[in-house]
């Protein structure tokens, strides 16, 4: 299949390259904590937990040699949030990026939001590949020239130097949240982007960072009272005026602006009701969604909770129209995952670019591929094992009990550090950023 | 694995009917014990949340809600009765009785029946530096009682109420917060008989309430001399002190020294009055 963005079983993927240190001892500033394409996919951007921002650059392709298989580099590195301390409450701010999204491109220039627990930043990221020369005032290393020793004018020329890439601030969005931003998201309107925290969304414009609107606040009069917070926002791919927002009890609600200024009441909820057999004192934390994403198409949403990926038509609010279970094997261990407290964490999940496949991440390094069109998933591993260049990647099996068979690995082995939280697709090819703890794996799709 | 509600029932017709009952009830109580060490785990995580960044929210209101729903199945088995009787031993006046009642269900009318209560409270909570205890983190062997009183003072003990004074027995609190020993002792010791000073005993070993000897200045300031009572303050610890003005040590000195109350502080009187309770009960257990 041709690059649209087919995958699943159809596609073979295969290692391209990896990112990140070898060594096993990770240090706690290069954790991975996002990972994002911008709209084209020439420019792929990761946070860490260090609260640095590295981009990467594809390279363009060499039409002649198909083969030759278009790598990711190194574009630009920079510090975007620095730790700080909030000193009216003696606490500590984390510089750990917890969301970057990119601006659509406007001009030679590119933009992206970058946001950790409480300020939202908005950089420049521009290419400079000329330079001036020629001063008349100035030498060329800056110093001022004697004016008494100029005798002729010139008129400065620019010439090409040696590419560098700066970023730059362009905007601070601070003072927005009280609780811990988990979401940004860009308005299809190109001038307006959500905030959202645990317990409020903002509405901000780009250009005034001294001033947002409250649209969501589910903030109880009385805290006691809090029984469930906001896990995820974002807003329609094409109308403006809609968003939708996740909470820790499994629903999500998709607000109209125009209904009215504050967003409280919501225009659809979608919830599936619960299944009794299942019912456990765990439901309702594996119920709690860690990620919701629109498809391209603006007609459906995906959602991630703990143990399954749900598919919802955005007119059928009711239940969704599939789901897919990620590691069902692990049902009968959530005791053990409360303990360990991995029973909190939070997957992302992603479409690819046509809205066939979806992908989210699991443990043990693994991550699935669920092919809605054809119902068929796979199970992925991103290690250091498979990475040989163009080294086709083998299905993995999860054996849940019982026997094992030959090439399964059994639910008690897996390791439970090695997670897969986020994940992208490129948005026209099967190109896809797979992060591990400290490491961003990129496969490609196999080109026979 | 801990579906609610459903007993398996035993199937071999062959076996006694005293044997079918035995094993109903070992099941039962197995369940119950699950269901007690995921309370006991549930409120250690609440209580051990790292205190230089705040505190996940989500992950707090997860694991309180898990809380509150042991609680409510709790209360529909039965076990809630338990919890009150267990307050209701030998040389406890009713009076004490229902203070202990009231402790647990506090709620805005002073006549309510037992009934639920947001246990954590994510707002207001001050004062108490609340230490977990090693021991809580085994499977507590004794019931339901020792951790819903637990809960019910870890977080209504937050809330007004009435006090009476704080010329209690300190020490006896002190020493079972030192000696993690004495509370396996306690345990052991009461562990074929009655179940409320087991439980008592866990609830104060586990969560000890600090507060000082009997003359407020020296014993707050032995009290605080060397914990940073940011790190245990129950608000902080929940909602990142959205709201309130934060308490530091001074405040929570000056809630607990009656000298010292400023009328600003509304739960000055709260706190000693579940001082002194805790004390009596903990005579109960350590002295008699």
């Amino acid at each position: 299949m041709a690059g649209a963005g087919g995958g699943g079983n159809d596609v073979q993927w295969c290692f391209s390259q990896v990112k990140g240190a070898i060594d096993d001892d990770v240090a706690e500033a290069d954790i991975i904590s996002t990972v994002e394409f911008n709209h084209s996919g020439e420019l792929l951007a990761t946070g860490d937990k260090g609260g640095r921002v590295v981009i990467f650059q594809q390279e363009t392709e060499n039409k002649s040699q198909p083969q030759c298989r278009s790598e990711y580099n190194v574009y630009s590195t920079f510090q975007s949030h620095e730790p700080e301390f909030d000193y009216l409450k003696s606490l500590e701010i984390e510089e750990k990026i917890n969301k970057i999204r990119w601006l659509p491109q406007k001009n030679a220039a590119q933009f992206l939001l970058s946001t950790n627990d409480k300020t939202i930043k908005l950089w420049k990221i521009s290419e400079r590949d000329k330079r001036p020369e020629g001063y008349n005032l100035k030498e060329e290393d800056g110093r001022y020239r004697d004016a008494a020793t100029i005798t002729t004018l010139r008129v400065p020329v620019f010439r090409p130097m040696d590419l560098m890439v700066e970023a730059s601030p362009r905007r601070v969005f601070v003072n927005g949240h009280t609780y811990h931003i988990n979401s940004i998201s860009v308005n299809s309107d190109n001038e307006t982007y959500l905030s959202a925290d645990d317990l409020r969304i903002n509405l901000w414009h780009l250009e005034i960072t001294d001033r947002s609107f409250n649209v969501v606040d589910i903030k109880p009069a009385n805290m006691e009272e809090l029984t469930e917070v906001i896990t995820a926002a974002e807003f329609h791919p094409h109308q403006c005026n809609t968003f939708v927002y996740s909470s820790s009890k499994g629903t999500i609600r998709l607000c109209d602006m125009r209904a009215s200024a504050l967003c409280d009441k919501h225009s659809k909820l979608f919830e599936e009701p619960e299944d009794p057999s299942n019912r456990s004192f765990f439901s309702e934390i594996i119920s709690s969604i860690s990620d919701v994403k629109f498809s391209h198409n603006g007609r459906y949403m995906m959602t991630r909770d703990y143990l399954s990926v749900k598919i919802w038509d955005l007119n059928m609010e009711n239940r969704p129209v599939e789901t897919y279970q990620v590691h069902e094997y692990l049902r009968s261990k959530l005791c053990s995952l409360y303990e360990n407290d991995c029973i909190f964490d939070k997957f992302e999940c992603c479409w690819n670019g046509n809205d066939s496949v979806v992908m989210t991440g699991s443990y043990n390094n693994f991550f699935r591929m669920l092919d809605r069109s054809q119902r068929r998933d796979v199970t992925l591993e991103a290690s250091r094992e498979s990475c040989k260049a163009r080294q086709v990647l083998k299905p993995r099996r999860v054996c849940a009990g019982g026997k094992r068979k030959k090439d399964e690995i059994s639910v008690d082995s897996l390791d439970f550090n090695k997670k897969i939280l986020h994940t992208a697709w490129h948005p026209q090819e099967n190109i896809i950023a797979v992060a591990t703890t400290n490491n961003l794996y990129i496969f490609q799709e196999k080109v026979n | 694995m801990f579906s609610k509600g459903t007993k398996r029932k035993f199937s071999d017709g062959d076996e006694e009917i005293s044997d079918e009952s035995l094993v109903g009830a070992r099941v039962a109580s197995s369940y119950s014990l699950q269901r007690q060490s995921l309370l006991d785990m549930s409120l250690i995580k609440l209580q051990l949340c790292h205190m230089l960044v705040e505190p996940n929210l989500c992950r707090s209101v997860l694991i309180a809600n898990t809380v509150r729903q042991i609680q409510e199945e709790m209360t529909h088995d039965g076990s809630w009765h338990m919890v009150t009787e267990a307050f209701c031993g030998p040389g406890q006046s009713p009076s004490e009785r229902l203070v202990a009642t009231e402790v647990l269900c506090r709620s805005r009318e002073q006549d309510a029946e037992p009934k639920l209560f947001s246990v954590i409270s994510y707002e207001g909570c001050r004062e108490e530096e609340v230490v977990a205890d090693e021991t809580l983190c085994s499977v507590s062997v004794s019931d339901t009682v020792s951790n819903v009183c637990l809960a019910g003072r870890v977080g209504q003990c937050w809330e007004k109420s009435e006090l009476s004074g704080v010329e209690r027995d300190e020490e006896a609190l002190e020493d079972s917060r030192l000696g993690s020993g004495e509370d396996e002792e306690i345990d052991t010791e009461d562990g074929a008989s009655t179940e409320s000073p087991k439980t008592t005993g866990q609830v104060f070993g586990t969560f000890e309430i600090k507060n000082g000897s009997p003359g407020p200045d020296s014993a707050l300031e032995e009290l605080f001399s060397d914990v940073d009572t940011s790190y245990y303050d129950l608000d902080t610890m929940l909602t990142g002190m959205q709201s309130a003005p934060k308490m530091g040590p001074y405040d929570l000195l000056d809630s607990l020294a009656p000298s010292h109350s400023s009328p600003s502080i509304v739960s000055t009187p709260t706190c000693r009055s579940d001082l002194n309770e805790l004390d009596h009960i903990m005579e109960i257990i350590v002295g008699s």
